[in-house]
């Protein structure tokens, strides 16, 4: 293992990691199977090791180990010739549930529709460590397609057996296989009829080559859209059981207070209305949110509280709290990369230039707030949860039952989205607890509030430049530490030969954890502004300082994408327009994003005016749904590079509602453009994260191109840009 | 607050039980299991509880059920005829103006009331009505584009 993939394995800051799954015992599955799903052809496909490693979060075991290959999906064909596919994934709006579908159907060559999509449900679906970081495309889509490619290979050995004929001349299109010499054929229904077979992979399956892709690579509506467009889709918050209460939860006076004493004498009057109280969990079920919600607010509890930070101090309080390398930090552990020596990189430089730059937490804010329904049945419960690790779920369940896992089932119904901010079941827990109280069914729906408040957010961060030039523009130094925010993005693609590169993990004051894009909005937001207070240092133009420094070929080609379609260089047409770039890698996606802002000469508000983001991912799987994610990044970032930060104080949040808390709205989308470049040579990668990168750093490029100011901190200009 | 017995949605006459302060979007959701109304604020700030009160887009949540009266309400669920789409749901889904979706419902109740009162909004007349709609998953650019489009269908229809 060469320093630099050491050195990227242990930057993954996975927040929420779990123990490796338990050891599958396949042989009794596969007969399960059977039984329930009826004859037919079952194909196991198996994670190889690397991704089994990445999947399980054990990719920091001792290299050479051997590792256990794990199940990654089934895919089953039933007699009735209906496919269905199990996957541990859950679609949060990443239109996942399509994109998978479009891989089945190609290698299977099969319509869409015939194709059922079972996700996220524990008691159904292999195990599956978590829907995050970018993976479900580069390994889940490839696994499918394998799977059914060994299908397709099946059915094409049944009919040549049953033609006793050589399965070369045999073709699979249209649910059939066939024999174009004697143009019979006969459809997959028939062909499973009374088998049992299996097949694991992996296999070497011929899969079909993007460049003759028929499905893959079209832009398909979302599967199920009518059922959104009706209302009729149930999404968690709207699930209903017989007989179910709801629940309602009495929250500490501030973050970590521990309940001293409570009253709740009037609640328990209140019909139908049943208190439970557990340690410090005081919640309530009754037959209404409205009479659950009375019945909360009828407990008097007191709290006791301890002194913490608030805001105000928030940039200090980081960088005096770095924990020591190997000690367990919720942002992962401290890391060092080094190349070349900073010494000398500073001593050959002309200019030196030390900054630092800031980001304040945010929060994902998804639609749906956090919903869960626990139902218990004896000694086993199942939950309906809205998460992005049903798997994960599942473990906090059992471990806060003091159950084994076997007893808990996790589903997760298509879920009103999370951006990273699902990856934990409080609701889960929460609603189990009150369920097994009042032996019914009980929902629990968060409201807005406490998905402000009692989730999680992005991590805050301070990060440190100091950098040397020589006098032509050729960056010799580079040091760049960051202070909690993480270390996904953290390395520069630029060609520097020395380089320190340093994450601090450190103590938060909030609870924080996973966010799209994760710290590499941070990371790339420091460089890239960075990157443009250098060109200035030697009056150049950001772009072409850029190209200078940078070798990477599919950089530049969406650096040189976007800045052709956004017309780079033009003058300016009116006072306070300002034009700004930015761009960078993660997760097998490139983007660079060019951006014009207009700031009103008299208030300093910004008004950013268009956005021309150029992203290249390798092999487009579905353009549209792409383009939905690259629209969508961009609108959602715009919140978090302007105006979105989470205040507090002395463990309490303060702006914990919509009408504190500002959210990008339709008045505030730009002119969006997009460049899509298709890379078929190059496997797909996600893109539901990196496309955002490029824009914070271009809009705060951009102010400094309209008013000479220049902002370091993310929120950038939250109540517009004062004149200094 | 006297409790409310009775309330038409849809152009169906539910019988209810609530308190007159109950919100119309938790009789909707927990006594009727219309879910098609999705909660996202409680505060009237996201739009994603809009339904119709005598055509008017008003957000659920903030609308005491006892508000309501004998007036019509229509929800997402009411807004095809059987089958048949009505032409802003099938230009969301021609658009594929959603992610999540967990906006949607509330997104079409406000654009339907949009056409009912200017049956051909320019692109800033949209961004300004929808302005109390709010979608995290970015997809505003399409939901403009959804509502031009059924525009256009509407146009046509007409013709
Ligand atoms: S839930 Fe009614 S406006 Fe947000
Ligand atoms: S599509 Fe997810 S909030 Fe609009």
């Amino acid at each position: 293992m060469t320093a630099t993939q050491n050195f990227h394995e242990e930057l993954e800051p996975e927040r929420y990691e779990l123990a490796a799954p338990p050891p599958y015992r396949f042989e009794a599955d596969r007969r399960e199977f059977f039984k329930i799903l009826g004859a037919g052809i079952l194909v196991v496909s198996a994670l190889s090791t690397v991704h089994a490693a990445q999947e399980s979060g054990a990719a920091k075991r001792k290299p050479g180990g051997e590792l256990p290959q794990e199940i990654s999906a089934w895919l089953h064909i039933g007699e009735n010739g209906k496919i269905t596919v199990y996957t541990g994934k859950a679609e949060l709006g990443q239109n996942i549930r399509t994109s998978l579908s479009q891989a089945v159907a190609e290698e299977l060559r099969v319509s869409i529709s015939s194709i059922a999509m079972v996700m996220g449900d524990t008691g159904l679906t292999p195990f599956d460590m978590g829907t995050f970081g970018s993976r479900t495309t580069p390994i889940m889509n490839l696994q499918l397609r394998k799977a059914s490619a060994a299908a397709r290979e099946l059915l094409i050995g049944l009919a040549a057996t049953q033609w006793s004929i050589d399965r070369k001349r045999l073709l699979a299109a249209q649910g059939k296989i066939s024999d174009p010499d004697t143009s019979r054929s006969v459809d997959y229904a028939t062909l499973v009829k009374g088998q049992q077979l299996t097949q694991t992979l992996p296999a070497e399956d011929p899969l079909i080559a993007a460049a003759a892709w028929t499905v893959q690579g079209q832009s398909l509506p979302k599967v199920d859209g009518r059922d959104f467009v009706t209302g009729k889709h149930r999404y968690p918050s709207d699930l209903k059981l017989p007989e179910m209460l709801h629940g309602k939860v009495v929250r500490p006076a501030s973050f970590g207070a521990t309940l001293t004493s409570f009253d709740a004498h009037e609640a328990e009057q209140m019909p139908g209305v049943t208190v439970v109280h557990d340690g410090n969990f005081i919640g309530v079920a009754a037959a209404s949110t409205e009479l659950a919600s009375r019945a909360a607010a009828a407990i008097h509890a007191e709290w006791k509280s301890k002194p913490q930070s608030s805001n105000k101090e928030l940039f200090e309080y980081l960088k005096k709290n770095s924990i020591e390398k190997k000690e367990r930090a919720v942002g992962g552990e401290s890391s060092r990369i080094e190349s070349g020596s900073m010494e000398n990189g500073l001593k050959s430089a002309t200019h030196r230039l030390q900054q630092s730059y800031t980001v304040e937490y945010i929060a994902h804010c998804p639609l749906e707030p956090r919903s869960a329904t626990a139902q218990w049945s004896g000694e086993n419960v199942t939950v309906w949860t809205g998460t992005q690790r049903p798997f994960g779920v599942r473990g906090e369940l059992a471990e806060a039952f003091r159950i084994p896992e076997e007893r808990v089932r996790v589903l997760m119904p298509d879920t009103g989205s999370a951006y990273g901010g699902k990856h934990t079941g409080e609701a889960a827990i929460e609603a189990a607890r009150l369920a097994r109280a009042a032996k019914r069914p009980v929902k629990l729906n968060w409201t807005r509030e406490e998905e402000l408040t009692w989730a999680y957010f992005r991590p805050a961060g301070v990060i440190e430049v100091t950098s040397g030039m020589r006098a032509d523009g050729t960056i010799t130094a580079w040091e760049f530490h960051n202070y909690n925010s993480g270390s996904a993005g953290i390395r520069t693609f630029y060609d520097i030969p020395n380089q320190l590169i340093e994450f601090h993990a450190t103590r938060s004051p909030l609870r924080q954890g996973s966010y799209r894009g994760l710290a590499a909005t941070a990371n790339h937001f420091a460089r890239e502004s960075h990157m443009d207070e250098l060109a200035l240092l030697v009056k150049m133009d950001p772009l072409e300082f850029r190209l200078k420094n940078l070798k990477d070929e599919r950089l530049r080609a969406v650096f040189e994408a976007a800045a052709k379609k956004f017309g780079w260089g033009r003058a300016k047409t009116y006072a306070g327009q300002g034009f700004g770039i930015g761009g960078g890698f993660e997760k097998g996606g490139n983007v660079a994003t060019a951006v014009e802002v207009a700031v009103d000469p008299a208030t300093g508000a910004v008004k950013v005016v268009r956005v021309v983001t150029a992203f290249e991912c390798g092999a487009i799987v579905n353009p549209d749904h792409l383009l939905n994610q690259i629209q969508g990044s961009n609108i959602m970032g715009l919140g978090g590079a302007l105006f979105e930060a989470i205040e507090f104080e002395n463990g309490r949040i303060l702006n914990g509602r919509f009408s504190k808390y500002r959210l990008p709205r339709f008045s505030d989308v730009p002119q969006l453009e997009t460049v899509m470049l298709d890379r078929k040579d190059i496997p797909s990668a996600g893109a539901g994260e990196t496309p955002m990168l490029g824009l914070a750093p271009a809009i705060g490029n951009a102010i400094f191109d309209a008013t000479g100011v220049r902002l370091r901190s993310l929120p950038l200009a939250p109540n517009g840009v004062k004149k200094v | 607050m006297a409790g409310i017995k009775q309330i038409n949605v849809n152009g169906k006459n539910y019988e209810i039980d609530a308190d007159g302060q109950a919100s119309l979007l938790s009789v909707l959701r927990e006594q009727l299991d219309l879910t098609g109304s999705k909660y996202g604020c409680g505060e009237g700030q996201c739009g994603a509880c809009t339904v119709l009160i005598s055509g008017n887009p008003r957000k659920s949540c903030i609308t005491p059920v006892s508000a309501v009266g004998q007036k019509q309400v229509t929800t997402i669920e009411g807004l095809a005829k059987g089958d048949q789409l009505h032409p802003l749901q099938q230009a969301f889904l021609d658009e594929g103006a959603m992610q999540c979706a967990y906006c949607t419902s509330g997104m079409i109740m406000t654009g339907v009331a949009l056409l009912n009162a200017n049956q051909n909004p320019s692109a800033s007349e949209i961004s300004q009505f929808m302005e109390g709609n709010l979608c995290r998953c970015g997809t505003q650019p399409r939901i403009v584009a959804a509502i031009q489009k059924a525009a256009k269908a509407g146009k046509a229809a007409g013709q």
